[in-house]
């Protein structure tokens, strides 16, 4: 049977929530982690849930990229298991170098929580398998350092081997100043490895997991996991 | 000794900094001085290391920013300089 870890460091607040929605939405097994586990040996997949890691000290996710349990989780990258970051856990994959870029403090200034569209611009990612380009998903976001930037000379390779995986967009898919919520270049929302398997996303998919607790009835976020236990099941 | 070895760290010039943007537009200009063209904001580490020289303090502190990512090669530039013995 499937095993996903979601990895708790000190400061992560979205842990609870995403180990609910994988037992009880997407009936997978999924256990919490602490992040000083130098093991993570019979997991199938990781996840490193939003939150405040370390308190965000020096720059959202950078002690945390430094913890034991991450040198695991770069393993696991390496062997290709799925590893999805959160919000939080994206900041931690960037400054890990999992993930290329970085993630900025919003260009408002001010800590940014609503619901958003996402257009799927590539469906390259082991979590997006099930995701048509084009789509556009209902999910929120909440997070005061979610501004993705990196160089235009290098954005034009990753848009090239399909790494750019979802944006910000209006509900009909087009990009815009309105649209993007904390002035992330090109609208950028979520990245994977050129591998496939390593996505981080400033969105929550686990808090789009049930209709009821959406005020759009939008369960938008399960396809992301359904998609990972697809490829897992396939492994 | 200890010597005292600043660590600055801004975001590069081709990533807005929206702080700066502010302060210059809405304090510093709307206060009369126009002669201020741009403003920067960073973060500022102060950092008290153990060594046998200056230089040799801020090549210790050269290589801790690199090899633990005080500061993220593609966002920000990190400035190093030695403040002399304390």
């Amino acid at each position: 049977m499937m095993k996903i870890s979601v990895i708790q460091f000190p400061g992560s607040n979205c842990d609870f929530d995403t180990v609910h929605v994988l037992n009880n939405v997407m009936k997978v097994r999924a256990d919490l982690v602490w992040y000083k586990s130098e093991d993570l040996r019979g997991y199938d997949a990781v996840i490193l849930p939003g939150g405040f890691s370390y308190g965000d000290r020096l720059r959202a996710g950078i002690i945390a990229a430094y913890s034991p349990v991450m040198r695991e989780v770069k393993k696991m990258a390496e062997d290709g298991y799925p590893v999805l970051g959160i919000c939080n856990g994206f900041q931690i994959l960037v400054e890990a170098g999992l993930l290329p870029g970085a993630l900025l403090r919003n260009s408002s200034l001010k800590f940014v929580c609503k619901w958003v569209n996402l257009s799927v611009v590539s469906n390259k990612s082991v979590f997006t398998k099930k995701l048509r380009e084009g789509d556009v998903l209902k999910m929120p976001i909440a997070h005061n350092e979610g501004r993705y930037f990196i160089e235009e000379s290098d954005l034009k390779e990753y848009y090239r081997k399909r790494q750019v995986v979802l944006k910000y967009t209006d509900d009909k898919g087009r990009v815009s100043e309105l649209s993007n919520p904390n002035g992330s270049i090109d609208g950028i929302a979520g990245i994977c490895n050129d591998e496939g398997n390593v996505l981080g996303l400033m969105p929550h998919p686990e808090r789009a997991s049930e209709g009821l607790l959406s005020p759009f009835n939008s369960d938008d976020g399960r396809l992301v996991f359904s998609s990972m236990i697809e490829y897992m099941s396939g492994r | 000794m200890a010597h005292l070895v600043k660590v600055v760290i801004e975001n590069k010039a081709s990533a807005r900094d929206p702080e700066g943007e502010t302060i210059l537009k809405d304090l510093l200009i709307k206060g009369g001085y126009e002669q201020v063209k741009s403003v920067r904001t960073a973060k500022l580490l102060k950092m008290w290391v153990e060594a046998d020289s200056d230089k040799d303090a801020k090549e210790i502190v050269s290589k801790l920013c690199d090899e633990l990512r005080v500061y993220n090669p593609v966002a920000h530039t990190c400035s190093i300089s030695v403040e002399g013995e304390e």
